[in-house]
């Protein structure tokens, strides 16, 4: 088997003496959707910050695409094509949508802005007449569009997304999660994702975590977690609906 | 039609009750604060002397004011506020932002012809001087602190520390080496933006209250220095002599070889003035032409998205560390560039001049402008300083308060009342909204494009 494109191995995150992470082993290959869920406050959101390098891992490793990233700052992280949609959306509110996207394209290739705008509007049509619009006046769901538009002008080898269904109608979750499987199977995109809506997104995921406490408890394929009985009481319960 | 006039009866009766009991309430209060006055006579007795007519003068001021606001103040806000705050912009404002700034440009470049015109060759100094060469300095250094505050977001109350280096490294380097203007105007900005990165190394990790403190402490530090390296500064006395910028090697004095004798032309105080003039306006014009530019650029665009999210900006592969540095020295810069300007214009520099509240001014003219907008900083700049300058010309409130009464004294106070006026007009500046930086091009070729793919 080829090396993954991220492995995590055994990383510990303290935010002060508080241990948020405590040995996280988890690894993304290319090509797949890999899923993590977990209950609130797990560390979901602060391993994917971690693999972004803020807050640092203070012990184990993390490799991304051959090389070591675990001390490099998270600026270069992202120039190595690793964006992140970050929970809480962090759109620049004051600018419009068609300067957020310019922002995303700050690592991506100027030659091929026009080509690569094109391609998130496309998958994004609700963004398009929202181009001059100013970021802070979207609502949650363009948003979220947005977020996850701004990380793809990047052109990135993996996509982070934190919750990107958090607050949103079931209507805009499912355009939203088509859009991801779109990206993976037309574009290649590998993506790793963070969820609350254990259901879809273990259905949508090739492969999945389980995170408790700061620990990975649980993994496999989508499919199989979905038909474990403690998933299905811990996480599915009324999630089907 | 009936019930409308009863209606307005009614208000006008409410808001002369109104009026009248304001007028009473500040005639009982600033009965025995304004009406009367302790004096000593030679003797060191104390008498009692009243002050009637100014006594009923604030109390007259104070009625109408009232009047005023119950009957057109009152009713115009309310409406403001239930209108839906998008009506209004977009109908007058494209006209006026189309000729408003060429307008503007053509009258700043005019305005010391127009005032010769007017006033003649020796009247027109005083005029071009305060209102033309003071107030063009304060909009430069707004519009220098605007790349800090307004785009980047840094929150620096020091900015006056750069203004200050600028004007020593002007002062010492003229008077040490005898080094022309042209040569020490860029090396003080230079300078200055040196400093301005040695500021932002240490204060690279804080925001808000934190960042205004540490530059705060930073901008008094400059001005102690200034004060107490009295070898290097010469202290509180200040540096003078200093030489004044030349015009292609000719000087303004009244010698055979100065710029009047050269030109053929009798001499005046007022071609220095001129050339002055010209050059900080010159100078002004610089900093918003980068300005703008840079806003365009990513490193401008990176400023700006620095003010909204910085997490953001670090993810999106953005370094925030050479943003910020960018900024300080940038805004640095353009302080160092407007110091030397003023050390040349005053031929003598004091720490004196470079105290906190120069930076509160500064800060207040880039809030009150409206943040990162650069009409709105001139603006600013014309009212909250021409209207201190105006100030020294009300000679005629003397006949009312009385000859000891200097209006320039009360120029905090009108600052002051002038800032709290604009806050609840407008509580985001006079310009809040941003122009982006990118439009209308890209969104046609993409709009054509995707409506005939039928994506819509
Ligand atoms: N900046 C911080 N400082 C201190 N503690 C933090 C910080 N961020 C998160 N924590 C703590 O770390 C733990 C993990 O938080 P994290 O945000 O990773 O949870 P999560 O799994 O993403 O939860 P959710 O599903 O609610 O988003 C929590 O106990 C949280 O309180
Ligand atoms: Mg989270």
């Amino acid at each position: 088997m080829t090396t993954p494109l991220l492995t995590v191995r055994g990383v510990k995150t303290f935010y002060g003496r508080v241990m948020a992470l405590k040995g996280v082993d988890m690894n993304v290959n290319d090509g797949e959707i890999v899923t993590l869920i977990g209950a609130n406050g797990a560390g979901k959101s602060t391993l994917m910050m971690t693999i972004c390098g803020n807050p640092r891992a203070r012990e184990g490793t993390i490799e991304f695409a051959g090389s070591d990233i675990t001390q490099l700052p998270t600026h270069e992280i992202a120039r190595l094509k690793l964006a992140q949609a970050p929970e809480g959306r962090r759109i620049f509110s004051r600018m419009t949508v068609l300067e957020n996207l310019q922002m995303g394209a700050t690592t991506g290739a100027p030659a091929e802005f026009d080509r690569d705008l094109e391609r998130v509007l496309t998958l994004f049509p609700r963004l398009k007449q929202r181009l001059n619009q100013r970021g802070g006046t979207l609502s949650g769901g363009e948003q979220q569009m947005l977020a996850i538009a701004r990380a793809l002008m990047a052109r990135p080898r993996l996509l982070l997304l934190d919750e990107p269904s958090l607050g949103l109608a079931p209507m805009i979750v499912r355009q939203i999660f088509d859009a991801i499987k779109a990206l993976n199977a037309e574009d290649g995109l590998t993506v790793f994702l963070v969820e609350q809506n254990a259901y879809h997104a273990l259905k949508l995921a090739h492969r999945g975590y389980v995170m408790v406490n700061g620990l990975i408890t649980l993994s496999g394929s989508g499919r199989e977690l979905l038909e474990r009985p403690e998933i299905k009481q811990a996480y599915l319960e009324g999630g089907r609906a | 039609m009936q019930a409308g006039s009863q209606d307005r009866r009614v208000e006008l009766t409410r808001a002369l009750r109104d009026a009248g009991v304001t007028a009473l309430l500040a005639f009982g209060l600033f009965l025995p604060l304004i009406g009367f006055e302790t004096q000593q006579n030679i003797r060191n007795e104390l008498i009692l002397t009243t002050r009637l007519p100014l006594l009923f003068t604030i109390v007259a001021i104070v009625g109408v004011g009232r009047l005023v606001y119950s009957l057109a103040l009152d009713p115009w806000l309310k409406q403001r506020t239930m209108r839906p705050p998008q009506a209004t912009p977009s109908a007058w404002r494209a006209p006026v932002a189309k000729w408003f700034i060429p307008f503007s440009i053509g009258f700043v470049i005019a305005y010391p012809i127009i005032v010769v015109a007017i006033k003649g060759l020796g009247g027109a100094v005083k005029w071009v001087d305060n209102f033309g060469i003071q107030i063009l300095i304060y909009v430069m250094l707004g519009w220098g602190l605007n790349i800090v505050v307004g785009l980047a977001g840094l929150l620096d109350l020091g900015y006056v520390a750069f203004y200050a280096v600028g004007a020593y490294s002007y002062a010492l380097l003229a008077k040490t080496f005898g080094f022309s203007f042209w040569i020490l105007l860029p090396l003080a900005g230079l300078l200055s933006s040196f400093w301005g990165i040695l500021l932002g190394f240490p204060v690279l990790r804080l925001r808000g209250d934190y960042l205004a403190i540490v530059t705060l402490a930073f901008g008094e530090i400059i001005r102690i220095v200034l004060i107490n390296w009295v070898d290097l500064t010469n202290g509180y006395a200040g540096i003078s002599g200093i030489p004044r910028p030349t015009f292609f090697g000719i000087s303004f004095n009244a010698n055979d070889d100065g710029f009047a004798a050269v030109f053929g032309l009798e001499f005046s105080p007022i071609y220095r003035t001129i050339f002055l003039y010209y050059l900080i306006l010159a100078l002004a014009f610089l900093t918003a032409f980068v300005t703008v530019r840079l806003r365009r650029l990513p490193v401008g665009r990176a400023w700006e998205a620095l003010r909204e999210d910085e997490i953001a900006c670090r993810s999106l592969g953005i370094n925030t560390t050479n943003t910020k540095l960018t900024a300080f020295a940038m805004g640095a810069m353009f302080a160092g560039f407007a110091g030397s300007f003023f050390a040349a214009r005053q031929g003598f520099v004091s720490p004196e001049s470079f105290t906190f509240l120069e930076s509160a001014t500064i800060l207040s003219i880039v809030v009150l402008g409206g943040m990162g907008s650069q009409i709105g900083v001139a603006i600013a700049a014309i009212v909250m300083i021409g209207g201190t300058e105006i100030m020294r010309e009300l000679d005629f409130l003397k006949q009312i308060f009385g000859s000891a009464f200097d209006p320039t004294q009360y120029r905090m106070l009108l600052f002051g009342f002038a800032m709290v006026l604009i806050m609840i007009w407008k509580p985001r500046g006079l310009i809040s909204s941003r122009d982006p930086s990118v439009f209308l091009k890209e969104r046609k070729s993409i709009s054509s494009d995707l409506v005939k793919e039928g994506h819509g």
